[in-house]
């Protein structure tokens, strides 16, 4: 029964806390729970910030400046405090910060399965399992890409990759380039790609406007000032809505350039509406690009006007003078559908956002759409926490620098639980104890080995 | 801002509360968010045609509007019709005219906004080569659809725009127009 399945899988260790995902949002964890001298350990299916590693293309830079760059109990001290790091520099970053801290990381640790047991969780990876009271899950948001279901009747003569896949414009041939989504990423493929001399239609839905500098300050900067970045999970109208919106339209180069609809226009990328239908070859848009942009321009107007009565009342007289921005051009009328062939598209690109992946998870916590139900990082199951998704717990929480506040909250409520569980359930002496314990409330396949016997 | 006391005083005739409490009500039982939206059509002569409206499903069950509407449909006089009705083409227009300025009333209300006056103008440009199949490049429908509001309220232009552009997020009519649909046509 039990005992032959912990055969299997041999007993890596008994831990209060497992901590699965060594990226910034884990490290920072692993520092609160060293703090608080809770015994934990870093399950990591890679290296120290893997994702940054291996799963973003080249160009990327950070869309936050050096300056916000911080973790708990550590932050960017080098010169350029306005820059934006590279993804060597994030990965050296975290990398420093596994080490300054000490932080207890299994590496080439991949978890399979998390479930409940009496007294916590087992989880099981390709090195063993463990058994612990607490999971935090810090495994990333952004695991897997979100590709329309449509995107399945895209023709196989034309190459169709992810924003996951895509590194530098050297994996497409020499045609045109269909990019889908125009977000931070959509928009940094559209720039990068038309700059390499591919001809580029870029398929635009809801989108959030900004500049990259304003009043001389960066946008993150106005964002941190107006509260914006701590707005809290529980304070916010439609806080599903507010998961789920696009990153803001920002790139982070040396020049502080803005990336915006309009500078890619002058570039020659042409817009199109939403991605809507694709059928025998041929693309279809929806015809509300011009609704969309005039609600992106909107919606910045009424962010720099919220940043100017703000500034006005602090006195922050050394800012220069506010200014406005040309609106977004949007041609008279923009093309409703694209022939692939006909128009010698070579390459479609799905920057159409990621999701977690918690495919290992096999705890009844999602629901009905397949999301995780959680209360700011508290999953509706006892012991076990997630970090670093959009918005777990503040605007902020999935940068860099909003996992601080994050973990401190949950860190909090972590101990005071494992304070309660230790008193009421403490481990067995034995280790029989631990399988008869465990059988108790094993998946069914264990309770189906159970009758074998 | 002070949205409670602003909201006593607002009243654009939008029952809000029920509107909201829907939304609740239908987040938990998705099943109860299916309708489905009827109209039946009878030739009269020539291009002439009587439509009506009554009864939709919805909530989980038959529903029925107070009284059957009625539209006369056909074309002008210098399509050498009888101009008994507005042209089906129009009627498209109506739909997303009444949609987007419905829209704009249930958001002014939401948001505490007093309209006075909205009055939408539309205007559409079709090339009717298409219909005449005289040039096959030249599509049947619409080449474009331009709507103009012009709009009274206790608000700032800003706070206007957004009205409208939040009408035109949440309008089934404006979808409908802007995104492809699967039609069926069967004969019985």
């Amino acid at each position: 029964m039990i005992h032959e399945a912990l055969r299997r899988e041999p007993l890596a260790g008994t831990v209060d806390v497992v901590v699965i995902g060594a990226g910034h949002a884990g490290l920072a964890m692993s520092r609160c729970l060293s703090q608080r001298s809770i015994d934990h350990v870093i399950l990591e299916r890679g290296e120290v910030a893997n994702s940054w590693r291996h799963e973003r293309w080249d160009s990327l830079r950070l869309l936050t400046p050096n300056w916000q760059s911080r973790l708990p109990d550590y932050g960017y001290t080098g010169p350029d405090r306005d820059g934006y790091m590279t993804m060597p520099e994030v990965v050296a970053f975290i990398e420093q910060y596994a080490k300054v801290i000490d932080a207890p990381v299994r590496t080439g640790t991949t978890v399979t399965s998390v479930a409940p047991t009496d007294r916590g969780y087992r989880v099981v990876t390709d090195k063993g399992q463990w058994r612990c009271r607490v999971v935090v899950a810090a495994s990333g948001a952004n695991s897997i890409p979100s590709v329309p279901t449509l995107g399945a009747a895209v023709p196989k003569s034309v190459q169709t990759l992810t924003a996951k896949d895509y590194r530098h414009p050297g994996q497409l041939d020499d045609r045109g380039v269909l990019i889908v989504g125009a977000s931070a990423t959509g928009l940094q493929l559209a720039d990068e790609i038309s700059r390499s001399g591919r001809l580029v239609t870029l398929a635009v839905g809801e989108h959030i406007r900004m500049p990259r500098v304003y009043r001389g300050m960066d946008i993150q900067w106005w964002l941190d000032a107006l509260g914006i970045l701590d707005e809290r999970y529980d304070k916010v109208d439609d806080i599903a809505r507010a998961r789920a919106l696009p990153s803001p339209q920002l790139v982070g180069t040396s020049q502080r350039e803005t990336l915006d609809l309009n500078a890619l226009r002058q570039r020659g990328v042409e817009m199109v509406g939403r991605l809507v239908g694709v059928d025998a070859g041929k693309v279809q848009f929806s015809g509300s690009l011009r609704s969309h942009c005039a609600m992106a321009d909107l919606k910045l107007r009424r962010l720099l006007d919220r940043g100017d009565i703000w500034a006005k009342r602090c006195r922050k007289s050394t800012l220069p003078p506010p200014q406005r921005y040309a609106a977004t051009h949007v041609e008279d009328s923009p093309r409703l559908q694209l022939d692939l062939a006909r128009n010698r598209i070579g390459s479609v690109i799905w920057a159409t956002g990621f999701r977690p992946d918690y495919t290992w998870l096999h705890v009844p916590v999602f629901d009905r759409m397949g999301r995780l139900r959680h209360d700011g990082g508290i999953v509706d199951a006892p012991g076990l926490y997630v970090l670093g998704l959009n918005f777990l717990r503040r605007r902020k929480s999935s940068f860099i620098h909003g996992a601080e506040d994050d973990v401190r909250d949950l860190s909090f409520h972590l101990a005071t639980y494992l304070r309660r569980q230790r008193a009421s359930r403490p481990w067995p002496q034995r280790a029989e104890e631990f399988a008869e314990d465990e059988s108790a409330t094993a998946p069914a396949r264990y309770h189906q080995s159970q009758c074998v016997m | 801002m002070n949205q409670t006391a602003t909201a006593i005083k607002v009243d654009n005739g939008v029952n809000v509360e029920a509107l909201l409490g829907a939304r609740e009500a239908l987040t938990a039982t998705p099943e109860a968010a299916r309708f489905k939206w009827r109209a039946t059509c009878s030739w009269v002569n020539g291009t002439h045609s009587k439509s009506t409206v009554q009864s939709f499903f919805g909530l989980g069950a038959e529903q029925t509007h107070k009284t059957e509407f009625r539209y006369d449909a056909d074309h002008p006089e210098i399509f050498a019709s009888e101009d008994k009705g507005a042209t089906p083409v129009e009627y498209v227009l109506v739909g997303l005219a009444s949609c987007l300025t419905a829209g704009i009333a249930a958001v002014a209300q939401n948001r505490g906004i007093q309209l006075h006056s909205v009055k939408a103008t539309l205007e559409a440009g079709m090339d009717i080569q298409g219909i005449l199949g005289i040039d096959a490049d030249v599509r049947n429908g619409f080449d474009g659809i331009k709507v103009t509001f012009d709009i009274d309220a206790d608000a700032s232009k800003d706070d206007i725009a957004a009205l409208v552009a939040q009408s035109q997020k949440r309008s089934a009519v404006f979808d409908i127009v802007t995104n492809p649909t699967n039609v069926a046509v069967e004969i019985r």
